[in-house]
């Protein structure tokens, strides 16, 4: 091989180096600073080492009229019934800015349970009824977020049954009946765009 | 048509539903048959639909497909095909049907597909093979029965441009795209009779019964889907007729002649209003909403029912009873008690109203929705009345419906009067985000009477807090609500249409 041909050979290895470098380097700073693969939940508690599945949640719309369906991250459950408490753990958590939070602060789940025959049990503590501030149009948002929250992302839930500290319960403040078991509605959910 | 013609290599059968190209072109049924439990469709098919050369190699027993100087090569020995160099898996090898070759249908989507020019996709749930820049939206159909209003979605995805139209008892719904991909069209239940995709590939018809009103069509478009929601509320004309059939057809009230049968005890429609119950909402500890400058729900309550009940009696001379006329707690299912024990010809429950957020504002009114088992409880209203003897030896038949679910045989007519509540207050006061809806309201549903419930103001809005003291604003919804009862009277008094 001729020196010329040498000199050919080292320039593409030299060139292909730098492309690698830059690849490698430069990229990676570009990217790293993205959240997470998917950018358009909004993080929640888990730590990037805790499995998680992106879920829908639902909070009030900034103005106050509807349910907003979010898609935020929830730590991984295994199985329906783990799955379920994990999200209904993050719907009782403080909603996502410019959200509105539909369940009172100090809500705790007890329990969470479903049947064979695909009804679930969300049993909620207490405060979900003592410290609800009323009116009907607030307590069926309030219902219809744990009940869409549950029945959106489990499909083998078809109806949610509300309970507080482990009872059957008429209603959270006086309006919406909680003695029969809810099937998703989104009459009362207003599409959002996909990236909130 | 194609038709495939078996040799003696394999004989099959035909799918159980054909399958449907879709070019820009048109649609048109495409030939395939079953072997052992495996779709299959001719080469020399696919070859002329998709201008394919095909070259069987008669000493290696395979076969070379190509397009555009790219090549598929595949063997009868192998479930698999080697893609311009790379070799893809397939759910069985290529076969022989005399002298025709057959290929597997996953074929298309993973050998032609990647070498083809144009956008290739085999839709199998809905058998149909989309080829070209077309737009073939899926369709998912939802109906929901309970009501009326009987509720039908149509979400299509991805969004696209959708255009409505009603006419002749036909609700249309037109997509503009090449073709639409409808997964299952539901039965027809409640108001709507029939839904089936319309005459044009891209348009969806939905046929109304004759009890249906006019529909309310909205449509809603985010980046992800098209949602036409269609509402079929029960006609004005029919409310006056009995409450949907049942399946045996509802005995004839007993003559008020006859000596032997009193009136029954739950009458699917009172004769005219001579008793009326208002209820204040909450009381006692359960103050009801607090408004910012605290002002308490069960107090506003109080004062609009403590006018209402004096302008109902003073100017209509309707007997007013109230479920509470201090500051005391009265549970729900008191409530209905005190509105059943009275015979009450109607019943309002008055609430202020609460949002997550302080900028919402104005009157809502709100009456029963009913879940499976209300709706279930209304159909059988009729079926399961009993004649039952009594004191004197006389019978009265009795109508047997879960005590808690009264209010399934009043729907129609509480949706009548909750309608009239609605366009009383518009005239009057500021209208609220849902002015009229159907919610599955506790205390609505053990009576036994048309009922309503109305959120006269949101506490938790300054303006309103303020207002809802004002002498002016109580007069303003108070009017309202009688202007409502007036206008119920007279339709409990005017005889149903024959």
């Amino acid at each position: 091989m001729t020196r010329t041909r040498w000199l050919q050979v080292g320039g593409i290895v030299l060139v292909f180096a730098v492309a690698v470098w830059i690849a490698s380097n430069v990229l990676e700073r570009v990217v790293a600073p993205a959240p997470a693969p998917s950018a358009t939940p909004t993080p929640a508690p888990p730590t990037a080492s805790v499995p998680h599945i992106i879920a829908t949640l639902y909070y009030g719309t900034p103005d106050g009229q509807a349910l907003a369906a979010v898609k935020r991250e929830v730590p991984l459950g295994e199985g329906p019934r783990e799955q379920g408490r994990q999200i209904l753990q993050s719907e009782l958590e403080d909603a996502p800015a410019p959200y509105l939070s539909l369940i009172p602060k100090g809500t705790t789940l007890r329990a969470f349970y479903i049947t064979d025959r695909g009804d679930a049990f969300v049993d909620l503590s207490a405060e979900a009824s003592t410290q609800h501030p009323g009116g009907s149009t607030h307590e069926l948002l309030t219902v219809y977020a744990i009940v869409n929250a549950v029945t959106a992302n489990l499909t083998s839930v078809e109806r949610v049954q509300i309970l507080i500290d482990g009872k059957q319960a008429d209603t959270l403040a006086g309006h919406v009946d909680l003695r029969r078991p809810f099937e998703r509605d989104t009459v009362l959910v207003r599409e959002t765009k996909a990236t909130e | 048509m194609l038709v495939l013609v078996c040799g003696p290599h394999a004989q099959g059968t035909p799918p159980t539903s054909p399958l449907t190209m879709i070019t820009r072109d048109g649609r048109r049924p495409v030939a395939s048959i079953m072997l052992n439990g495996q779709e299959y469709i001719g080469l020399d098919d696919l070859a002329a639909l998709l201008m394919l050369a095909v070259r069987e190699d008669a000493l290696a027993g395979g076969v070379t497909v190509t397009y555009k100087g790219r090549t598929i090569v595949a063997s009868p020995d192998q479930p698999m095909a080697s893609v311009n160099g790379r070799v893809v898996t397939l759910s069985a090898p290529i076969a022989r049907a005399g002298r025709r070759l057959l290929v597997p249908l996953d074929f298309i989507p993973r050998a032609i597909a990647p070498i083809y020019d144009s956008p290739i996709e085999l839709r199998r749930a809905s058998r149909l093979l989309i080829v070209g820049n077309v737009r073939v939206p899926r369709a998912t159909i939802r109906l929901e029965a309970a009501g009326p209003p009987t509720r039908l979605t149509v979400d299509v995805v991805p969004p696209l441009a959708v255009s409505t139209a009603f006419d002749a008892g036909r609700v249309l719904v037109r997509v503009d795209a090449d073709a639409l991909d409808i997964a299952t069209t539901p039965a027809g239940a409640g108001l709507i009779d029939q839904i089936r995709a319309g005459d044009q590939t891209t348009t969806i018809a939905i046929a109304l019964n004759a009890r249906a009103g006019m529909p309310r069509i909205s449509t809603v478009t985010t980046n992800e889907s098209t949602r036409v929601l269609v509402e079929v509320p029960i006609a004005a004309q029919q409310e006056t007729a009995a409450p949907p059939p049942a399946p045996p057809p509802t005995p004839p009230a007993p003559a008020p002649a006859s000596p032997e049968v009193s009136p029954p005890l739950l009458a699917t429609r009172a004769a005219t209003l001579q008793t009326m119950v208002v209820d204040a909402g909450h009381g006692g500890e359960d103050t009801g909403v607090r408004g910012p400058k605290g002002t308490l729900e069960k107090q506003v309550t109080l004062d609009a029912a403590r006018r209402l009940k004096r302008l109902v009696e003073s100017r209509l001379g309707v007997r007013v009873v109230m479920t509470r006329d201090d500051d005391r707690a009265v549970s729900l299912d008191e409530r209905d008690a005190i509105a059943n024990n009275s015979k009450a010809d109607l019943f309002l429950s008055l609430h202020a109203n609460s949002s997550p957020s302080a900028s919402v504002r104005g009157t809502e009114v709100y009456f029963l929705r009913l879940d499976r088992a209300g709706e279930e409880a209304r159909r059988n209203a009729a079926a399961t009345e009993l004649i039952l003897p009594v004191v004197g030896g006389v019978t009265r038949p009795i109508d047997i419906i879960p005590w808690d679910l009264a209010q399934a045989s009043h729907v129609d007519a509480s949706s009548r009067f909750a309608s009239m509540l609605e366009e009383e207050f518009e005239k009057r006061v500021p209208a609220g985000p849902r002015p009229l809806q159907q919610a599955p309201m506790r205390v609505l549903s053990g009576a036994n009477m048309p009922a309503a419930l109305v959120e006269m103001v949101y506490l938790t809005n300054g303006e309103q807090e303020q207002r809802v003291k004002s002498d002016e604003f109580q007069g303003a919804v108070v009017e309202a609500m009688y202007g409502a009862v007036v206008r119920f009277k007279a339709y409990l008094e005017t005889p149903p249409a024959p």
